[in-house]
């Protein structure tokens, strides 16, 4: 199975290589300079961009579920997407002059506090009754969305919100993604947590006793989900979904320890984000329709499925 | 209960002062050209107003929950879906072409079947209330996801027909679908108020309300499509909106303090009026910005509904 799904993966990495407007044979990159140029620059960096956001934004969804301990929360349905957009949408305003990676600390402290106030209200909510903490943290995404499409309003702004809010693939070059490395270390920092992340699923009481220090696991968390959302979202923009629908299907197929599912999830999730800009950049080409609109698509889908199978359970 | 009485005068009082400040406030130079531009559009912000507070009331009694509304559900993103489907499958130029009312009359109609069939079996299988609230709100998403990717399909020009606002403007509304539109919410008006002592029975629940003798499928099949025209009109007039209904309604619920629908129902809609009448003559004169009221109230109405879920989760 394994070797399957490296050959899917790799299939669909090729294919993203060769799919788009310029078209580009493989068999003649190393002879013809034009085409060794699009595959640097375009291409390579574009198929990477994609799988380093879907395999991170994977890891946060499985993260999230985990401290959270309830299967339908992932960074869209937390608030921290979009906390991180409102941290982004301030620094812009106050200070526009301010590099990119400076923008992306503030945007993922922002995803950080948002997180933890959400975290910390669901807590709160009632145990027996699962569904309520995604629906709290929906509509408080969507509180502090508004937030933001206000401030924006004011600043005549609107339109850069909208390249945050909504993932796409379309503008990434090389010089322009580098920053999604830093994901990839982020999910070696989970790789490296990973057994006490899934004693962590087991609840506060078991966790201490087991001997986890709770509260500094927490902040690891929670400091990965938000650097990884911060910069998908700073970067490409939000891609919803992604973290909910690879983590839950690869759980139903082969639990819920961490370590053994943690590189499934990743593949799982570049698979999903890659197939998603594939089918982005083909349904209408030469058009292209934002990864974001086609995974709010394909993820709604497969989340109505989750919610709905018959023989449910988590 | 004269108590309840009482207080929706106090709040219609309050309607007509928020109707007479919008009108009044500032009117200067040609006074007949300005009133009738001020009529126009309060005429729309009044039906809007009245359009989701009663639809919100309604959808609450038949689904037996107070922090649903029909647009939580997905609602109002299913009528733009709707429309977008119209375009893409007649072109654009077979859009404009439509007569406007023929083609509001077809989306309405295409919300009602559309509504219907994604609701009814929800309520008929008596889903727990938190995950048809969490299906509900992915429906939306669903369903404005696929309006975006039907908006990408079709040509640009044909895109320029379509309604392009992802959130309320109160400052722009459609006034050529006014009097179409005032036609379908008075008569859903006058269906909602004549079913008010039915509303009353079907607050009690599905099991009572059949003992009380009410066919419940026939009924909530019935206020269902009432709902989705209520919907269709005030989408259709100012754009999808999200939290305006819930606040509304948990509003006139707090004043009138009775969800007896012959008081509930004419209290929800004066409270719409207040809000929006007097929102949008607040905005406009006081803090200088008409276009923003549809985001503050989203914003408000947000923290409402946070609030509702919070406490009765916790009861």
């Amino acid at each position: 199975m394994t070797v399957l799904a490296g050959f899917a993966l790799a299939a669909l990495f090729l294919l993203s290589l060769a799919v788009g407007v310029s078209p580009l044979p493989l068999g003649r990159v190393l002879s013809d300079p034009d085409a060794l140029q699009i595959l640097v620059v375009s291409r390579l960096p574009r198929t990477l961009a994609a799988i380093l956001c879907g395999a991170g934004l994977a890891i946060a969804g499985l993260i999230m579920q985990t401290l959270s301990r309830n299967r339908f929360v992932e960074p869209a349905t937390a608030g921290t997407a979009q906390s991180a957009e409102l941290g982004i949408l301030l620094v812009t305003l106050f200070f526009p002059a301010a590099a990119l990676p400076l923008k992306t600390l503030v945007a993922g402290g922002a995803a950080l506090l948002g997180t933890s106030v959400f975290l910390a209200t669901a807590q709160r909510l009632p145990p027996a009754q699962p569904f309520l903490v995604p629906l709290f943290g929906i509509v408080y995404g969507g509180v502090v969305g508004a937030a933001a499409t206000y401030a924006a309003w004011q600043a005549d702004l609107l339109q850069y919100l909208s390249v945050w809010t909504n993932g796409d693939f379309s503008g990434v070059l090389r010089g322009r993604y580098e920053l999604l490395w830093i994901s990839a270390l982020m999910v070696a920092v989970a790789w490296f947590v990973a057994d006490r992340l899934t004693i962590m699923a087991l609840g506060r009481e078991a966790s201490v006793g087991l001997g986890i220090d709770y509260a500094r696991m927490m902040q690891i968390g929670l400091v990965i989900v938000s650097v990884i959302t911060a910069l998908s979202v700073v970067v490409v923009g939000m891609i919803p979904f992604v973290g909910l629908a690879v983590p839950n299907i690869v759980s139903r197929l082969m639990g819920d320890n961490v370590r053994g599912t943690l590189g499934w999830v990743a593949a799982g999730g570049a698979g999903l984000v890659l197939a998603c800009d594939i089918a982005g950049r083909l349904i209408r080409y030469p058009y292209e329709i934002p990864v974001g609109t086609v995974m709010g698509v394909v993820g709604g889908a497969i989340f109505l499925w989750l919610l709905f199978r018959r023989d449910g359970h988590g | 209960m004269v108590m309840a009485e009482r207080r929706l005068l106090v709040l219609a009082a309050a309607a007509l002062l928020c109707i007479a400040a919008f009108l009044a406030i500032g009117l200067r130079g040609n006074i007949a050209f300005v009133l009738e531009l001020r009529l126009l559009k309060l005429a729309a912000l009044v039906q809007v107003g009245v359009a989701i507070a009663l639809s919100t009331v309604i959808f609450q009694t038949v689904t037996g929950n107070r922090i649903l509304t029909p647009s939580v559900m997905g609602l109002d993103a299913l009528y733009l879906f709707g429309q977008m489907l119209m375009i893409f499958l007649l072109g654009g130029i077979g859009y404009v072409a439509l007569d406007p009312q023929l083609k509001f009359g077809i989306e309405v109609l295409l919300l009602m079947a559309l509504a219907s069939a994604l609701l009814l079996p929800m309520l008929r299988s008596r889903l727990d209330m938190g995950l048809m609230l969490l299906a509900g709100v992915v429906f939306g998403v669903l369903f404005r996801s696929l309006y975006a990717l039907l908006a990408r399909l079709i040509d640009p020009n044909e895109f320029a027909v379509a309604q392009t606002a992802s959130f309320a403007n109160f400052n722009a509304v459609r006034t050529d679908l006014l009097v179409f539109a005032a036609i379908v919410t008075a008569v859903a008006a006058v269906v909602a108020w004549r079913s008010r002592h039915v509303l009353d029975v079907v607050s009690l629940g599905p099991d009572t309300a059949t003992g009380l003798g009410i066919g419940w499928a026939g009924t909530v099949t019935g206020l269902l499509l009432l709902v989705s025209a209520l919907v269709a009109v005030s989408t259709a007039l100012v754009g999808p909106v999200a939290f305006f209904g819930l606040l509304v309604a948990a509003l006139a619920e707090r004043i009138v303090g009775t969800r007896r629908h012959g008081v509930l129902l004419p209290a929800a809609g004066l409270a719409g009026i207040v809000v929006l009448v007097g929102g949008q003559t607040l905005f406009q004169h006081a803090l200088g910005n008409a276009t923003a009221l549809g985001v503050v109230i989203e914003f408000v109405g947000g923290l409402v509904f946070l609030l509702l879920l919070f406490l009765g989760s916790r009861k």
